[in-house]
């Protein structure tokens, strides 16, 4: 891994003034262990064997970058995409679980709690946990486990017990709230995976480092087929924030690569029906992290909304906070509807039925101008198949 | 007094009730602060309701709820804190979010929940090395006094951290789980009470989290200056008879 500077983490946890672990003393023990340990067990030489020949192996990395000649067409530049929809499991969640529970084995713990939105990250903390036999408990909003049912299904057939959330708005920031319970509950034997570049320092750098071998091959891949490693654009949804932070990672310090953020508008940003983070939201605490979110000026945390469950946060990762603020990424919201139609286009033009979390990212590409000369680098984060349902009842309710 | 004095003066058997503010209705506070003196507890321990209280167990999670629901804010509390204050001198100690305070100001925080009668907080996701850096200051500032947590899992350094950093008292989670459970106090955790007990802190102990009924009172009341009690008050209590509610809960527990 290249070092990076300016926007690495800090010895304490912070990306500017972002991060940090504002944590009860009941998560203190595992949390400093993990900042202690996490570093070094994921360097070491054997963890490293394990780790680079399972996503080579089993996840089927790497994930081809493919030119999307209709995008290109359609915007007038050339457009990638960063195909982790075909990894094993469907999206890029994985890279960050067998990392995880890497780490997770060479602590010695044997249970393993993941919360989920769409879905997929509980997916991937399933199948590595059948992998290596780990006993596997999901927590899931009980909004998201209606909406995602297939991979409510999926998860079942690994192994693994989903458990429903059902406090506030029923979806993902909930089910963290109950997964980081659960922590506080069982704090020697279990470890907590957590699914984006979000929660108390050590988790968003971690799982930005597993998640960074998406960068790591986009520079590879883009060097072989065009003779220049470093696109001008870099293009990720943003839930909590992993894709995007992998998929940025290695051009965190080559200013002329543009970042590109697309977060969730859900209704429209002034609907009340919203999870624009970067616009709606201002700085505090959430899941243990200094970032921003939607709240209120009591700092009661205000209930998102976006049709799409991985989107579907009030917050986002300290990382993205820090690059928001300091102008080096750039947020573009996506609309249900807008998401939706960059959905099926991309079903019906390229064949490829990408997630609808991922679909915001392709959405956004109508609110850009780009140049003829223009490389673009979109990270598909993951595959359609669960968001079915949900597009069927819209077009039949067209 | 302060909360210390408090505690340090009757120097055993501290009863600490915990309740929700602005549970079960929105002006419920008020009965519920002056009754629970009435009844002769030496510390209230006042929640202020968050949307997202990660420390605690469905029952404090749900009367939360409740009382956001009931409009209750953080002014409207300051309010009924003040109102109270007209009849009850009991100590009382605000629990709540680091974000609660950071939005409303952690300055202005302090400065009106000093006027209206606060004596102390606990703020159970405010880290002790960025209390000290950044708000020590202004907790003494304010004559606020503060009370950290620790749990079978915090080494003997952290503890005699929260010895030194705390100026209430020493908030000795019972086990580690969050609030709300209710079974018997196991031999492991005495052992711990009595680790703790042993090393001679300077600031005095009280137990909480699963402290639910008469026996699991007195039990921790052996080991330690006495014993906060707050998801089975909550249970305990009665929308259609507050103060009834109260009475047979406090006496059913000494
Ligand atoms: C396919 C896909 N993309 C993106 C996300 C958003 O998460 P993150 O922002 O951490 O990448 C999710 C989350 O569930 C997802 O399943």
């Amino acid at each position: 891994m290249t070092a990076i500077s300016k926007y690495a983490v800090s010895e304490d946890g912070y990306y500017g003034e972002f991060g940090g672990r504002f944590i009860p003393e009941m998560l203190y023990a595992n949390i400093e262990n993990l900042r202690k340990v996490y570093l070094e067990i994921s360097q070491e030489a054997d963890f490293q064997i394990e780790f680079q020949s399972l996503l080579r192996d089993y996840v089927g990395r790497p994930s081809p970058l493919y030119l999307s000649k209709k995008l290109s067409i359609k915007h007038g530049a050339s457009i990638y995409l960063k195909r982790e929809d075909l990894n094993h499991t469907g999206a890029h969640k994985i890279n960050n679980t067998i990392g995880q529970i890497l780490l997770a084995q060479r602590l010695g713990k044997h249970r393993i709690i993941a919360e989920t939105g769409a879905g997929q990250h509980g997916v991937a903390t399933a199948t590595v946990c059948a992998l290596m036999g780990l006993d596997c408990i999901v927590y899931m909003g009980e909004v998201d486990i209606a909406r995602q049912a297939p991979n409510v299904a999926r998860m079942r057939m690994l192994g693994a017990e989903v458990r429903p959330a059902t406090s506030g708005s029923k979806t993902l920031k909930d089910a963290t709230n109950e997964a980081i319970r659960d922590w506080i509950n069982n704090a020697e034997d279990t470890h907590y995976i957590i699914g984006s570049a979000i929660g108390p320092h050590p988790y968003p750098d971690m799982v930005t480092r597993f998640q960074s071998v998406i960068s790591e091959e986009i520079k590879l891949q883009l060097e072989d087929k065009t003779g220049n490693a470093y696109p001008d654009y870099v293009i990720a949804c943003v839930g909590g924030g992993s894709n995007a932070a992998g998929a940025f990672y290695h051009f965190l310090d080559h200013e002329k690569t543009k970042l590109i953020l697309a977060e969730a508008a859900g209704e429209g940003i002034d609907s009340g029906r919203s999870a624009a983070t970067s616009i709606l939201g201002t700085k505090g605490v959430i899941h243990g992290c200094k970032t921003l979110l939607m709240q209120t000026s009591d700092g009661q945390i205000v209930e998102p909304h976006s049709i799409s469950a991985g989107l579907d946060y009030p917050g986002i990762g300290p990382l993205h906070a820090h690059l928001i603020d300091t102008g080096r990424a750039t947020v573009y919201p996506a609309t249900d509807e807008e998401a939706i139609q960059a959905m099926l286009y991309l079903s019906r033009e390229e064949g490829i039925i990408p997630a609808l979390e991922t679909a915001h990212a392709l959405a956004i590409l109508d609110q850009m101008k780009f140049k003829e000369s223009d490389t673009i680098v979109l990270c598909l984060s993951g595959r359609g198949d669960k968001d079915l349902n949900t597009i069927m009842n819209y077009l039949d309710n067209q | 007094m302060t909360i210390r004095q408090t505690i340090l003066k009757k120097g055993k058997g501290i009863l600490n009730v915990y309740c929700t503010a602005g549970y079960p209705t929105l002006d419920s506070t008020v009965t519920i602060l002056n009754s629970l003196s009435d009844q002769g507890v030496d510390l209230i321990e006042l929640g202020m309701p968050y949307s997202d209280p990660l420390a605690d167990g469905t029952t404090i999670q749900e009367s939360s709820q409740v009382a956001l629901k009931n409009g209750l804010s953080l002014d409207i509390l300051f309010d009924q804190i003040r109102q109270a204050r007209e009849y009850t001198q009991t100590p009382i100690i605000a629990m709540g979010y680091y974000n609660q305070m950071l939005q409303y100001g952690v300055e202005r925080f302090l400065s009106i929940a000093h006027d209206v009668g606060i004596q102390g907080l606990i703020i159970p996701d405010i880290p002790m090395d960025i209390y000290e850096r950044d708000y020590q200051v202004l907790f003494e500032k304010y004559n606020m006094e503060i009370s950290f947590l620790i749990t079978p899992l915090t080494s003997d350094l952290r503890v005699q951290q929260a010895d030194r950093l705390s100026t209430a008292f020493i908030y000795v989670v019972s086990q580690t789980s969050i609030t709300g459970k209710s079974g018997e106090i196991s031999d492991a955790q005495k052992q711990y009470f009595e680790r703790i007990a042993a090393m001679n802190l300077e600031s005095p102990r009280l137990i909480g989290f699963g402290i639910h009924d008469r026996a699991t009172y007195e039990q921790a009341c052996n080991y330690s200056h006495g014993a906060i009690v707050g998801s089975a008050f909550i249970r305990a209590l009665d929308a259609e008879d507050v103060e009834g509610s109260i009475e047979s809960f406090v006496s059913s527990l000494r």
